[in-house]
C-alpha cells in the first residue's frame, strides 16, 4: 500500500504544477484585454490620471453609446455603427466570394477531365506562394485605375484572389471516395445534380469552417483597407481604430473610454464566431494544411 | 432482364496499359456469373467497362438487343453494388434508395411505393428514417442492395460487394444476396477475389488473370478441371498441389514415384496437380510423405509435408490420427491433373 | 488522381473563369507590374518613368535604412517564432495532459486568434503607456526605464511580446491537435517502456510532433514578415522614424508615402523571392506529411 500512495501524491503535484503553467497562460491572454474592458467603465479623466485600475466605474452604456454613434471624421461618417456594418460587409463578402469561387475551381479542378487541367492548376495554385502584402502597391495602383478605391469591391474583390479556399476544397474533394460520384452517374445525376444534391451537403462542415476562418480573416484585415479606403464612410473598425486612438494622441482629455469600446467592439464578432464554433473552426484550420 | 453479350472487349488506359485483353462471353438471362481473380487482374475493369463508368477501348457490348457502348450508366438500365456501399452520407436510407428514382422523374407516389416494397424485401422498414451513419455494416448491404433493386434494372453488378464485411456478415449476406438474385430473376455479375464467395454463389466462374480469361466454367468444372495451372493455384484453399513430373511411356511419375498409369500423352516433362483431399492415408499404399507440421481445423486436419523432395499439402478428415513422421497414403481415383511444363494448359 | 470524372466540356471552364479572371488581374497583373516597375525609376510627379536596371536593388545594399530593417526584421522573425512557439507548445502539452477543464483552457487560449493585429498593437500602447502603462510601471519597479517608440530596444521588445501574444493561439491550436491526433495506443507503449515522462515527451511525442512542427516554423515565420504589419503600425504610432520596422513596413513606408516607386517595387521583388523560396520549402513538407501520414 505504501507504494501506492507516494506516486499518487506526486501525480497530484503535477496535477497542480499542469494547472497552475494553463490559468497562468490563460490569464496572460485575458487580463489585457480585461483591461481594456475596465478602462470603459470609468471615465476618462480617471483614465488619464491613473490608466487601467482595479475600479469599475458606471461609465460602460456611456461609453458605448459615444463608441457607437459618435462620429468624428472631417467629412464623413464614420461612427462606431458605420464602421461595424462595413467591417461585416468586409467579412462576410470576402468569407462568401471566396467560398463560392473556391468550390466551383475546386469542383472543376477535381471532377472534370480537362485540357490544359494541369496549366489552370498552376495558375491558380501560384497564388498561394505571394501573400497581398508583396505586391500591395501595384494592386492599389491597379485598383485605382479601375476606379475602384472607395467602394465594396474594390476592398473585396482583390483579397478574393489568392487560391487558399480552392486548395482547401480541391483536398476535400480528392477526399471524398470516388464510389459516390460513380453511384450518383449510375442514378442519373449528371455535373449540376451531382454538385447540388451531393457534393455540397456533404461539404456542410467544410463550407462552415472556411466561412468562420475566412470572416475572420477578413474582418481582421488592415493593410489594404488603410490603402483602399480614404472616405470615412467606408472604414472598417479595423482600419479605423488606429486613427481614433491615435487622434487621442495629445488632446486636452483623451477619448479612452471611447476608443477603448471600439476597440472591444472590433474584436468582438470574431471572437463569438471563433469561440462558439470552436470545433468547426479548429477542424478548417488544421485539416488545411493537409 | 437481359442477356449479356462481350464481344472482343478490351480495356488499354492511356498510358499503354493493357487492363484486359480482348475478351468475349455470353451471360444468359437470369445467369449469376463471378469474376475472380487476384487484384490487378482486369476483373474490376471489365465490371467498369460494363457499367459504363470506364471507356471500352475496343469490342462491343449489348445489354439484352442494345448496344450499350456509348451510353452514359444511368441510360444502361443497370444498377450496382460497390465495395464501400458508396450510400449518401447526408441522406436518410428512404433518399438514398429513391434518388435514382427521382433523377429519372418517375412520381412520388410510385418510388414511395418502390421503395416501402424494396425495404419490406431486405427487412429494412424500421431504418427508412435514419442515416447511413447509424447503420450496421449489414444494413448498409443491404440498403445498398436496395437502392439497386428499385431500379428494376435488367442487370446487377456488384464491385466486391462483402469484403468491407466481417467473416460471420459475409457468409449470411453471401447467402442472401444469392437467393435475392434467384427471386428476381435478375441478370448478375459479381466481382471478387474471394474463390469461396466465387464457388459458393456463382452459376459460372470467370477466373481472370493478368489481364486474361483463364477459364469460364461452373464452379464444379473450374474447381475439378481447372484449365490452367493458374486456375488450380488460385480456386480452392489449400490450393492445388503442383509437382514437376515426367511422362514416359504412359506413366506419369514425381522422382520415382508413378502416380498415374495408361495415359497416351507423348513423353516429357509435365505439372502434376493433385487436389490435397485427394491424397488420402492408406497404410498399404505406396507413396510416403513426409509429414512436418499438422494443423488442427477441427472437422479436418491440414497436413503439411514434402512428397519426395516437393512440398505439398494433404487434407485428411479429423477421424484420421497423424503426427508428424513418415505417413503412407494413396490417391483418389482421378485426382491427378496435368498440365504443360511451358504453357501451363491443361493436358486433357 | 480521381478516376471517375465528367466528361462535360464547357462547364468545367465556365467554373474556372471567375477564379481565373480575378486572380489574373488581382495576382499577375500587379506582380509582374510590381517586377518591371523595380527596373525603372518613377518621377515623383507622376510624369514618366525612366529604365535603371537593377540600379533600385543596388542602391537598396548601399542603403543603411534598409539593411538596419532587415537585420531587425531576421532577429524579430527569430524572436517570435522561437517564442511563440516554444510557450505554445508548453501550453498544449499541459492541455493535452489535464482531464478537468481541458475545455475551458483551450478556449481561453485560443480565442486571441481572432483579435486583429492592429487591435492587439493598441493594447499594446495602453500597456507600455509613459505615464501609466502597467508593463512600464512593473518594468520601473527593476529600475527599467522603458520608453516606447523613443528608445529603440524597448520598441522592439514591444513589438515582439505583442506579436508573440497574438500568435501564440495558432500555434496552440495546432500543437494541441498535433498531440491529440497521436494513437493512445503509441502512447500506451510509452507508458510501459519509459517511467519518466518528460523522456517520453522527448523520445516519443516530441518527434511525432516534428511534422506539425515544421509547418508552424513556415507559418510562424511568414505570419512574422507580413501580418505583423498592423501591429508595427499601431505601435510606431504611422511615425516610422527611427523606430524599428519589418521589411514590409519599409515597403509600405517607402512605395505609399515616400512614393519611391521603384524602390519599394525592387523591395517587393526581394521579399517574394524569399518567400517563394519558403514556400517551396513548405510545399515539399507538406507534400512529404501527406504521404507519410
Amino acid at each position: 500500500m505504501t507504494t501506492n500512495t507516494s506516486p499518487r501524491r506526486r501525480l497530484k503535484l503535477s496535477v497542480v504544477l499542469d494547472h497552475s503553467v494553463l490559468i497562468i497562460g490563460a490569464a496572460f491572454m485575458i487580463v489585457p484585454v480585461l483591461m481594456l474592458l475596465q478602462m470603459t467603465t470609468v471615465a476618462d479623466l480617471i483614465n488619464m490620471k491613473t490608466g487601467p485600475s482595479l475600479m469599475i466605474g458606471d461609465q460602460l452604456d456611456d461609453n458605448f453609446m459615444k463608441a457607437m454613434f459618435k462620429a468624428d471624421g472631417f467629412a464623413g461618417d464614420n461612427t462606431g455603427l458605420r464602421m461595424l456594418i462595413n467591417s461585416l460587409i468586409l467579412g462576410l463578402g470576402f468569407a462568401a466570394g471566396k467560398i463560392v469561387l473556391g468550390m466551383m475551381a475546386a469542383y472543376a479542378i477535381v471532377y472534370f477531365r480537362m485540357r490544359f487541367a494541369t496549366l489552370a492548376f498552376w495558375i491558380i495554385f501560384t497564388t498561394l506562394l505571394l501573400p497581398l502584402e508583396v505586391r500591395i502597391l501595384p494592386s492599389y495602383e491597379i485598383v485605382q485605375k479601375l476606379g475602384m478605391l472607395n467602394t465594396f469591391h474594390g476592398l473585396i474583390v482583390p483579397l478574393i484572389a489568392s487560391a487558399t479556399a480552392t486548395f482547401f476544397f480541391r483536398q476535400f474533394f480528392r477526399s471524398i471516395p470516388e464510389e459516390l460520384v460513380e453511384a450518383a452517374r449510375i442514378d442519373g445525376a449528371g455535373p449540376v445534380k451531382f454538385f447540388i444534391d451531393i457534393l455540397v451537403p456533404l461539404s456542410q462542415t467544410m463550407i462552415a469552417a472556411m466561412f468562420i476562418i475566412m470572416f475572420v480573416y477578413g474582418w481582421n484585415q488592415y493593410l489594404w483597407p488603410t490603402m483602399i479606403t480614404t472616405d470615412e464612410d467606408m472604414f472598417t473598425l479595423v482600419r479605423g481604430i488606429k486613427q481614433i486612438a491615435q487622434s487621442q494622441e495629445g488632446t486636452t482629455l483623451p477619448e479612452y473610454g471611447r476608443s477603448n469600446m471600439l476597440a472591444l467592439i472590433a474584436i468582438l464578432p470574431p471572437v463569438l464566431v471563433v469561440v462558439f464554433f470552436q470545433s468547426w473552426f479548429v477542424k478548417g484550420l488544421t485539416e488545411s494544411d493537409k | 432482364m437481359a442477356q449479356v453479350t462481350l464481344s472482343q472487349i478490351s480495356k488499354v488506359y492511356p498510358n499503354g496499359a493493357k487492363a484486359v485483353k480482348p475478351a468475349s462471353f455470353d451471360i444468359p438471362d437470369g445467369e449469376f456469373v463471378v469474376l475472380v481473380g487476384p487484384s490487378g487482374c482486369g476483373k474490376s475493369s471489365m465490371l467498369r467497362m460494363i457499367a459504363g463508368l470506364e471507356d471500352i477501348s475496343t469490342g462491343d457490348l449489348h445489354i439484352g438487343e442494345r448496344r450499350v457502348n456509348d451510353l452514359d450508366p444511368a441510360d444502361r438500365d443497370i444498377a450496382m453494388v460497390f465495395q464501400n456501399y458508396a450510400l449518401y452520407p447526408h441522406m436518410t436510407v428512404r433518399k438514398n434508395i429513391g434518388y435514382g428514382l427521382q433523377n429519372r422523374k418517375i412520381a412520388k407516389a410510385e418510388i414511395n411505393r418502390k421503395v416501402a416494397e424494396a425495404s419490406a424485401l431486405l427487412n429494412l422498414d424500421d431504418y427508412l428514417d435514419r442515416k447511413p451513419s447509424q447503420l450496421s455494416g449489414g444494413q448498409r448491404q443491404r440498403v445498398a442492395m436496395g437502392r439497386a433493386i428499385v431500379r428494376d434494372p435488367e442487370l446487377f453488378l456488384f464491385d466486391e460487394p462483402l469484403s468491407n464485411l466481417d467473416a460471420k456478415l459475409r457468409n449470411q449476406m453471401r447467402i442472401e444476396i444469392k437467393a435475392l438474385q434467384r427471386r428476381l430473376g435478375v441478370t448478375a455479375v459479381y466481382v471478387t477475389h474471394d474463390q469461396v464467395e466465387a464457388m459458393t454463389m456463382a452459376d459460372r466462374i470467370i477466373v481472370m488473370n493478368a489481364g486474361n480469361i483463364e477459364q469460364i466454367g461452373t464452379p464444379f468444372e473450374v474447381y475439378n478441371r481447372p484449365a490452367t495451372t493458374f486456375v488450380a493455384s488460385f480456386m480452392g484453399a489449400p490450393p492445388m498441389n503442383l509437382m514437376e513430373g515426367t511422362i514416359t511411356d504412359g506413366q506419369v511419375r514425381i522422382g520415382d514415384l508413378v502416380v498415374a498409369q495408361n495415359l497416351d500423352h507423348p513423353a516429357g516433362p509435365v505439372t502434376v496437380g493433385i487436389r490435397p483431399e485427394d491424397i488420402i492415408p492408406d497404410a498399404a499404399g505406396q507413396m510416403k510423405i513426409e509429414v512436418s507440421l499438422v494443423e488442427e481445423l477441427g472437422a479436418h486436419r491440414l497436413l503439411h509435408g514434402t512428397l519426395g523432395g516437393h512440398p505439398l499439402s494433404v487434407y485428411v478428415s479429423k477421424d484420421n490420427e497423424v503426427r508428424p513422421g513418415v505417413l503412407h497414403v494413396s490417391l483418389k481415383q482421378n485426382a491427378v491433373s496435368l498440365f504443360g511444363k511451358d504453357t501451363g494448359a491443361r493436358l486433357s | 488522381m480521381k478516376r471517375a470524372v465528367f466528361a462535360n466540356r464547357w462547364l468545367p471552364i465556365l467554373l474556372l473563369v471567375p477564379q481565373v479572371v480575378i486572380i489574373g488581374i488581382f495576382f499577375y497583373w500587379p506582380a509582374i507590374h510590381a517586377l518591371r516597375s523595380s527596373f525603372f525609376l518613377q518621377d515623383p510627379f507622376g510624369f514618366g518613368e525612366t529604365f535603371v536596371g537593377i540600379e533600385n536593388y543596388t542602391s537598396l545594399f548601399h542603403l543603411p535604412a534598409y539593411g538596419r530593417a532587415a537585420m531587425f526584421t531576421v532577429s524579430f522573425t527569430l524572436l517570435v517564432t522561437i517564442l511563440s512557439l516554444s510557450i505554445a507548445l508548453l501550453f498544449a502539452v499541459k492541455a493535452d495532459k489535464v482531464l478537468r477543464g481541458a475545455k475551458t483552457y483551450r478556449t481561453l487560449l485560443m480565442w486571441v486568434y481572432a483579435v486583429a493585429p492592429p487591435v492587439a498593437g493598441v493594447i499594446g500602447i495602453i500597456l507600455f503607456n509613459q505615464s501609466w502603462g502597467p508593463l512600464t510601471d512593473l518594468f520601473k519597479f527593476f529600475g527599467w526605464d522603458f520608453a516606447l517608440g523613443v528608445n529603440y530596444y524597448d520598441t522592439a521588445f514591444a513589438m515582439v511580446l505583442i506579436a508573440v501574444w497574438k500568435q501564440i493561439p495558432v500555434n496552440f491550436i495546432f500543437f494541441l491537435s498535433g498531440l491529440q491526433s497521436i494513437p493512445k495506443s503509441v502512447r500506451e507503449a510509452a507508458m510501459i517502456d519509459n517511467r519518466s515522462a518528460s523522456g517520453r515527451f522527448w523520445d516519443v511525442t516530441f518527434p511525432l510532433l516534428a511534422p506539425t512542427g515544421f509547418f508552424l516554423l513556415i507559418t510562424n515565420i511568414t505570419y512574422s514578415l507580413f501580418d505583423t504589419f498592423g501591429i508595427i503600425d499601431t505601435v510606431v504610432k504611422g511615425e516610422p522614424g527611427n523606430n524599428p520596422m519589418t521589411l514590409v513596413y519599409k515597403i509600405y513606408v517607402d512605395g505609399f508615402r515616400g512614393n519611391d516607386l521603384g524602390g519599394s517595387s525592387a523591395q517587393s521583388v526581394i521579399l517574394m523571392v524569399l518567400v517563394l523560396a519558403m514556400t517551396v520549402v513548405q510545399f515539399r513538407l507538406v507534400e512529404r506529411r501527406i504521404h507519410y501520414t
